[in-house]
């Protein structure tokens, strides 16, 4: 269901006061193949921008970049694949091809000073061309480093990682792009997020990806889930001692009003459980 | 090998606790047929051990009423063990009358817990195990020992791991040969996991070690992957995640068999499971 542009900007305004340094806000994409994202001019606009908060969207090419920053855009992201058939059945081209569009978009964000984050889908698995060597996610990774991404999201898209793939994966990237520069996007499909996350976390990786509320379910596994919930990650992050910033919660309380405004149950069991302790 | 070279395990023994915790926490009766059913599902997965009911009294169980009927009407699988609760003396006659060949007892590392929960004080109920103990052990019975609350309790909060390591060197000590420690309200967190199982480690071998983690808050596959990290090889989990909890309505409550053997394949540990007849029994139950 399409969320109401109002619901959209009232959700992030309300993230914003969560202690969250970062939140994706929409995606410069055409409304064509995202109706979802159409509104993203006016979500741009519309949200109150905290000072000290980032407030990236997603650009795929050119001419979303450009929209991006005539709307008030200070951040894009870029979203490459290590799975050549993924690239090809999500934006119709190869992995080379994509990298060159993606060239023309870091040309312009490097003249106007903005920082791009880039992506990197299927590092622990593809729906299509399911295992995917670790050296693929290196490879792509230390490229779209090279072009000038200040730091690689590793997205385990279809959520079918494991801690055993997540640390294979890791080393291998780690031998390309200094860990500093290391982020990563867990999804819960299988269940196995966190663990995956607290792993990354083991070995030196500090940016975690996830959703309040575990928005987002799986397009590729229908009636799976999809995003990791940030009140579990929080939740994990504050009993390992680990400093996040977050006020969880405001963050449980962001996650209940947009799970009303959605008319849809929590994916985070930490909101579950919370009702009613 | 690839296991090994990390420094885990080699092979986690799953204790599938599906038939008794999990069918014990969910609001449903369930008739003694399906529960039947379910367990000899459950014996041709590979599960080395089925924990299969409670002999404790119907009235304030009724879930486990039909203890006697599930104990001799299920298929018993060479190399599969069946262990049963026992919370006393009692209980633990009527289970080797049942043809129970091993038993559990149930202490807990909160006195607030133990009072509500068995309406005794941890010292009353050590006791009343260590008749269990004596029995059990004149006549060649292994008895699995549970400490709840292990890193933290609905009425007390915060437990201190030194609590839990003494509890459990108490269950240890009376002769169980294995203390499965349980975070009976899942807010525990790799951290806390680790501070409590460091602190028992300094008491019970760490062979004798069960990690028990309940998904309430979703931190269960991140705590077990701790235990397993520090060595422990034996996890217990829930089929489908059978049983929720109690004391947070709406909460979930075991973790989910099925997503332990996801995670621990995934890692190269051997645990002999099949999990897709996992699977299938945890939709059969659901």
């Amino acid at each position: 269901n399409v969320v109401p542009t109002a619901v959209k900007i009232n959700l992030i305004n309300m993230l914003s006061e969560t202690g969250l340094q970062v939140i994706e806000a929409t995606s410069f994409v055409s409304p064509k193949w995202v109706p979802q994202m159409a509104d993203h001019t006016e979500v741009m606009q519309g949200i109150n921008k905290l000072p000290g908060v980032s407030y990236p969207v997603l650009t795929p090419n050119l001419k979303g970049f450009q929209a991006a920053v005539a709307a008030g855009a200070k951040e894009v992201s870029i979203f490459g694949a290590a799975s050549e058939l993924f690239t090809k059945k999500n934006i119709n081209c190869s992995i080379a091809e994509s990298l060159e569009r993606f060239g023309e978009v870091m040309t312009a964000a490097r003249a106007a000073s903005i920082p791009v984050r880039g992506y990197v889908s299927c590092v622990l698995g593809c729906p299509y061309e399911g295992k995917i060597s670790a050296a693929k996610v290196a490879e792509v990774s230390k490229k779209m480093y090279s072009m000038g991404c200040y730091e690689i999201s590793l997205g385990d898209t279809i959520g079918i990682g494991t801690p055993g793939s997540m640390k294979e994966m890791l080393t291998a990237v780690m031998k390309e792009v200094p860990v500093g520069a290391l982020a990563v996007h867990c999804h819960d499909t299988y269940g196995q997020a966190l663990a995956n996350i607290l792993v990354a976390l083991q070995m030196g990786v500090s940016v975690v990806d996830a959703s309040v509320a575990g928005l987002g379910g799986c397009p590729y596994a229908q009636g799976a889930s999809g995003n990791v919930a940030t009140e579990d990650v929080v939740y994990m992050l504050n009993g390992l001692g680990v400093h996040t910033g977050v006020d969880l919660q405001k963050l449980v309380d962001v996650g209940t009003f947009i799970c009303n405004a959605l008319n849809r149950r929590t994916n985070s069991k930490v909101s579950q459980a919370s009702c009613r302790l | 090998q690839e296991s090994q070279a990390s420094g885990l395990p080699e092979y986690v023994k799953i204790v599938e606790v599906g038939p008794r915790d999990g069918l014990q926490n969910e609001k449903v009766i369930v008739p003694t047929d399906i529960k039947i059913e379910l367990i000899n599902r459950l014996s041709r997965t590979g599960l080395p051990a089925i924990e299969v009911t409670s002999f404790v009294s119907s009235k304030w169980v009724p879930q486990m009423a039909d203890h006697n009927e599930v104990m001799r009407g299920i298929e018993r699988h060479p190399g599969v063990q069946y262990p049963v609760l026992t919370p006393n003396l009692q209980g633990f006659h009527s289970a080797i009358a049942a043809g129970a060949t091993e038993v559990s007892v149930f202490g807990a590392a909160s006195e607030s817990f133990s009072r509500m929960n068995i309406n005794c004080s941890i010292e009353e109920s050590i006791e009343k195990f260590e008749e269990v103990a004596k029995s059990a052990r004149n006549m060649n019975i292994p008895v699995r020992g549970y400490v709840s609350c292990a890193l933290g309790c609905p009425y007390e909060g915060n437990i201190v791991p030194a609590k839990v390591a003494e509890v459990s060197k108490r269950l240890y000590s009376m002769g169980c040969y294995e203390i499965s420690l349980g975070d009976t309200i899942g807010v525990g967190t790799p951290g806390s996991m680790k501070r409590m199982l460091e602190a028992v480690m300094k008491e019970i071998p760490l062979s004798a070690l069960a990690v028990h983690c309940h998904d309430t808050y979703g931190q269960a596959l991140a705590n077990i992957l701790t235990a397993v990290q520090m060595g422990v090889a034996v996890v217990d989990s829930s089929v489908a995640g059978l049983g929720g909890c109690p004391y947070a309505k709406g909460a979930t409550g075991n973790v989910a068999t099925e997503d332990v053997v996801y995670m621990l394949n995934g890692l190269g540990i051997n645990t002999g499971v099949n999990l897709y007849t996992v699977m299938e029994a945890g939709n059969f139950i659901c």
